[in-house]
């Protein structure tokens, strides 16, 4: 069991639809990374004004659940490689990850974020996770402000566990609740107690944490009642934040072939409409307002920075098997298996599996791609030519908002958030 | 029992006594190929060793559909009582489209072997080449193939036979292609029942042209059946219908390989080169003759084969247009009856209008299209000639649809007919008559052939034929019901031009010239098919069928309402640009109707009838 779905960074992601391996999901295809693991100095190119994050993924769960294509391993040992070896790797890599940024010149900046996901991070003992921390902490040094979050799931934190996460220095909680409906959680074949929920979250306000809850909605044989009272049950807990997602049916995973056998019903897209629709007023009525597709926080403060900074474009440094990092324009991803991984960090080689340099046309298309999903939207003046001349027609289709334009940016309507992906591909005239 | 020939007779020099020419009809499937490959090594003209199944069907398709397209001629030596014939075994095409281009063959002979499956009895097809056949005063040997086979019944089709063709029961041979069982005692009837050629070896040469075959290397081969006199090598010979003259470059028979010989006398049939390069030079059932010393009376038969079925072939992809229009020329060499005309349209982009003698014949040529020369092709619904008169006395032929002439009053349109025999067992006769009525068919009678099957005969519209009805007609009989056509005149008839509107948009690809009845059940089959094949976009897109500006069904596809992926993270981004990018890829497989995205493959599908393809998810 995965910890939660949300807040996922680096290493997530299923490739299996373009690239029909099997679980695990598999990586993107791209240029072969250099074992030295080196950087170009192309990277420093406006290195101070972005901040620097760093992602560490722990590859483990209890069990798979049925919808779950993450790089992550049930396994207590596997090929050879024991789950209580893996901090003592990742630290490895933090290390190097300190000598191959100096080796481009540039300054170290203080680590503005940490998010460490999975997997299910709080598997490992709360002794090796503040370890790691540490390690981030000696290699870089914390910003004053830092967020520093990890994921969990309702059945592996305790009162006291989530206690030493705070005085390790973690302040922020991300808590995989997905549904509060029984059946829907049979589906997903999630295994923690619903009734465990108010109770964590309450273990981690009294830790200091803040608090985000994960849900996840349009689960085949989910009605629009029960998606109701899963927002109603989260809303009741008091959260700083929330992320709502969508089913998605990842292929290689059994819950694609249980559907694919007709066991159970594909989740509908016009259904999935509806129940973001219905968060959506919901979470406003709460006071909640939407700040990425999938988002929604308090205020500007309880939003999640280290997610953001995937959108807006800052550097952060990938750790663990299949994760991904992405510095000054240059993207790679870590080898996916925990046993490679090992077998590289132990050989003092990159674990890096491929990597990519972006040109300015594709950097432009990701700018398009990643601020057009977050309130603040994108700015016109990234847009090309026909970009621009699309806008007219995206405001009159109510997709985006017609004021914002004005000023000069491309912010979603709901009904544009809904169709966000049709709309950049008319942004970039495709 | 006879033994092979111990040597062959002559060619050129042939007694026209021991000559037997001869052809088998036969249904797809009922062995004819098998047998003729039985025949050639019975002979002893192609050697086990060499034998190649199916040894006469030249083209793959050919030989994986089991039919046989173009005919060819071989030439065999065959003892009996001691005397050497020679026995030349004409292929003929086997189906209903290609019935001109058989009429020929079989006027090329003095006999037919009769071939029916021991399991399965006569089908239309057969039943239509047997008319022929006795038409043109043929020796017909019925004989029962397949008699190895465990669900045979020769006894109870022997009767069907007997009672078809007259004689009895016992007349009918049984043999087996497969195994060779009675192919010996098959050889030996042939030679004694089926009559010598009779021709006059003095007179002006005359030859039939029975088939014409373009050959890369050698250019046209022409198979010809000499009537009177005779041809040698280096002569100048002329065709008689368009005078045109040639250099006969070689002269020969076919044993099976091509063989020169000295030339061609009174009864025999063998294959001519004269270095032309195009079958339209060279016209099944035209008349050869000496340049020299010409005759001045052709032989009776000609006719130009007219296209009677019209479908657009475009490319699927558009950068193909000059493949398929190379394509379109090399084949022509080859198919006389093929022809064709760039057109444009809105929905498919640019392709060719192409005349067809028949549904077959499409499929034939599109495949070949797709085999030989790699293209991805759409075909049109297929469509049959109208003669559209308007009120101010102009006339049209229509063969697309999108031609139909709109805005001026129409004071008559009239359609090809045809007679149309169904064979089938007699459980189906209501289901059949059924279909036919709603096909506007008209029942011209009613056969028994034997105790229970049933030949029925129904006046029709060819442009119901061609829609769909052989389909049906083989679902709703379990397909035990075999057809045949032949074209029978013209009426006149209360038809329309239906459009297919997609916002407003007609798509002139599935525009259809239909009868005013049936105008509406097109209409909503079409838009609901649609329905099903077109993505939903960001918008409602309705889906109209009009017949002019009167909208007679309607449908609509609902406004997309999710579009988007849920989750983004760092490990995404990639993943997601690329797939952005084969979404741009994918876009320009798309077509534009006005503001609406339709999927090439949806108008495939829609043409096809292939409904069940669309994925919702597919953007």
């Amino acid at each position: 069991m995965r910890a939660t779905r949300s807040p996922r960074n680096p290493a997530l992601a299923g490739w299996s639809r373009e690239n029909e391996s099997t679980m695990p999901s598999a990586l993107p295809r791209a240029d072969p990374a250099p074992a030295d693991g080196l950087l170009p100095s192309s990277v420093t190119r406006g290195w101070a004004e972005r901040d620097f994050g760093v992602y560490v993924h722990v590859p483990f769960c209890r069990v798979r659940c049925g919808y779950c294509d993450f790089n992550t391993y049930t396994a207590d040992e596997v090929r050879g490689v024991k789950q209580s070896d893996y901090a003592g790797q990742a630290v490895a890599e933090i290390q190097r990850a300190v000598e191959i940024l100096d080796a481009t010149g540039a300054p170290r900046r203080p680590v503005s974020t940490v998010f460490f996901g999975g997997g299910t991070p709080t598997l490992l003992p709360v002794t090796q996770l503040a370890q790691l921390l540490g390690s981030i902490r000696d290699a870089w040094g914390l910003a004053s402000d830092a967020e520093i979050t990890t994921e969990a799931n309702p059945d592996s934190v305790t009162a006291e566990s989530l206690a030493q996460l705070a005085a390790a220095g973690f302040t922020r909680v991300s808590f995989g609740m997905q549904s509060a409906v029984p059946h829907v959680l049979a589906t997903l074949e999630r295994t923690h107690d619903p009734e465990r929920v108010p109770l964590v979250v309450e273990w981690a306000r009294a830790a200091g944490l803040q608090v985000s809850l994960d849900l996840i909605y349009g689960t085949p044989g989910e009605s629009l009642d029960d998606w109701r009272s899963s927002l109603e049950l989260a809303l009741e807990q008091h959260p700083d934040h929330v992320s709502a997602y969508a089913l998605i049916v990842e292929s290689g995973t059994k819950l694609a072939r249980q559907i694919a056998r007709g066991e159970i019903a594909s989740p509908d897209d016009d259904v999935q409409a509806e129940m973001y629709e219905l968060a959506d007023t919901v979470l406003a009525e709460r006071g909640f307002s939407w700040y990425e597709l999938s988002n929604w926080a308090r205020d500007a403060g309880t939003r999640s920075r280290h997610n953001l900074s995937y959108w807006t474009g800052q550097d952060w440094w990938g750790v663990g098997p299949g994760a991904h990092s992405h510095v000054g324009g240059v993207r790679w991803w870590n080898v996916k298996h925990p046993a490679a991984y090992a077998e590289r960090i132990a050989a003092g080689v990159s674990p890096a599996a491929g990597r990519e340099t972006l040109d300015e046309e594709t950097r432009r298309t990701e700018t398009v791609l990643l601020t057009s999903r977050v309130a603040d939207g994108l700015s016109i003046s990234e847009l090309d030519l026909p970009g621009r001349g699309a806008i007219a027609g995206l405001i009159a289709d109510g997709l985006i908002d017609g004021g914002a334009a004005i000023r000069g940016r491309v912010v979603l309507t709901l009904r544009g958030r809904l169709l966000a992906d049709a709309v950049v591909r008319r942004l970039l005239g495709s | 029992m006879s033994p092979r020939a111990l040597k062959s007779l002559e060619p050129a020099s042939t007694d026209p006594a021991k000559i037997r020419n001869f052809c088998i009809i036969a249904h797809i499937d009922h062995g004819k190929s098998t047998l003729a490959d039985r025949m050639l090594g019975i002979t002893g003209v192609v050697s086990d060793r060499d034998m190649r199944a199916q040894y006469l069907d030249r083209m793959d398709i050919e030989r994986e559909r089991g039919i046989t397209i173009k005919s060819q001629a071989v030439r065999m030596p065959w003892a009996l009582n001691g005397d050497t014939f020679a026995l030349n075994m004409i292929d003929t095409p086997g189906h209903v489209d290609f019935t001109y281009e058989v009429s020929r063959s079989l006027a090329a002979c003095e006999g037919a072997i009769l071939l029916v499956d021991a399991a399965q009895g006569i089908e239309a097809q057969t039943l239509a080449n047997l008319y022929l056949a006795l038409d043109n005063d043929l020796t017909i040997i019925p004989v029962l193939n397949k008699i190895d086979l465990p669900a045979a019944d020769p006894d109870k089709y022997a009767k069907e036979l007997a009672s078809l063709i007259g004689g009895t029961p016992d007349d009918v041979l049984r043999v087996s292609g497969k195994t060779g069982m009675g192919v010996t005692e098959l050889l030996d009837r042939v030679v004694e029942l089926i009559p010598a050629p009779q021709g006059d070896p003095n007179g002006p040469a005359r030859a039939m042209i029975f088939d014409s075959v373009y050959d890369t290397y050698r250019g046209v081969v022409t198979y010809v059946r000499m009537i009177d006199g005779k041809l040698s090598p280096r002569e100048r010979i002329q065709m008689m219908s368009t005078k045109a003259v040639h250099e006969l470059l070689e002269i020969g028979v076919s044993s099976p390989e091509p063989t020169p010989t000295k030339g061609l006398g009174v009864g025999e049939v063998g294959y001519l080169i004269t270095g032309v390069k195009d079958v339209r030079q060279s016209k099944v059932g035209d008349t050869v003759t000496n340049a020299a010393k010409p005759s001045t009376d052709a032989l009776p038969g000609y006719t130009d084969p007219k296209p009677m079925v019209f479908s657009g072939l475009y490319p699927i992809d558009g950068s193909d247009y000059p493949i398929l229009r190379e394509a379109l020329d090399k084949l022509k060499l080859s198919d006389a009856s093929l022809n064709y005309e760039p057109e444009t349209s809105v929905a498919l982009g640019f392709g060719f209008r192409c005349g067809f003698l028949g549904l077959l014949h499409l499929e034939i040529v599109t495949e070949r299209l797709e085999r030989e020369f790699g293209l991805d092709l759409i075909a049109t619904a297929p469509s049959v000639p109208y003669e559209v008169t308007t009120e101010d006395k102009k006339h049209f032929t229509v063969t697309n649809p999108s031609e139909f002439p709109t805005g001026t009053k129409i004071a008559s349109v009239s359609e090809p007919m045809v007679k149309a025999a169904i064979l089938a067992p007699k459980d189906y006769v209501g289901t059949i008559m059924e279909l036919c009525q709603s096909k506007r068919g008209s029942l011209l009678g009613m056969e028994y052939l034997g105790e229970d099957r049933v030949e029925i005969r129904y006046a029709m519209p060819l442009g119901e034929i061609v829609f769909d009805f052989f389909d049906q007609l083989k679902s709703k009989t379990a397909g035990y019901a075999s057809l045949d056509y032949e074209p029978s005149g013209e009426q006149d008839a209360d038809l329309v031009k239906v459009d297919i509107l997609l916002q407003g948009e007609a798509v002139d690809a599935f525009s259809a010239i239909v009868h005013r009845d049936k105008a509406y059940a097109y209409g909503l089959l079409m838009t609901e098919r649609l329905k099903k094949l077109i993505p939903r976009q960001q918008f409602e897109v309705p889906i109209q069928a009009a017949i002019g500006a009167r909208i007679i069904a309607r449908e609509s596809i609902s406004a997309m309402r999710k579009d988007v992926l849920a989750k983004c993270y760092g490990g995404d981004i990639t993943r997601k640009r690329k797939l952005l990018e084969k979404q741009k890829e994918g876009k320009k497989r798309m077509k534009m109707v006005g503001r609406v995205e339709v999927p090439q493959e949806a108008f495939i599908a829609a043409l096809s009838g292939d409904v069940e393809g669309k994925d919702p998810k597919k953007k």
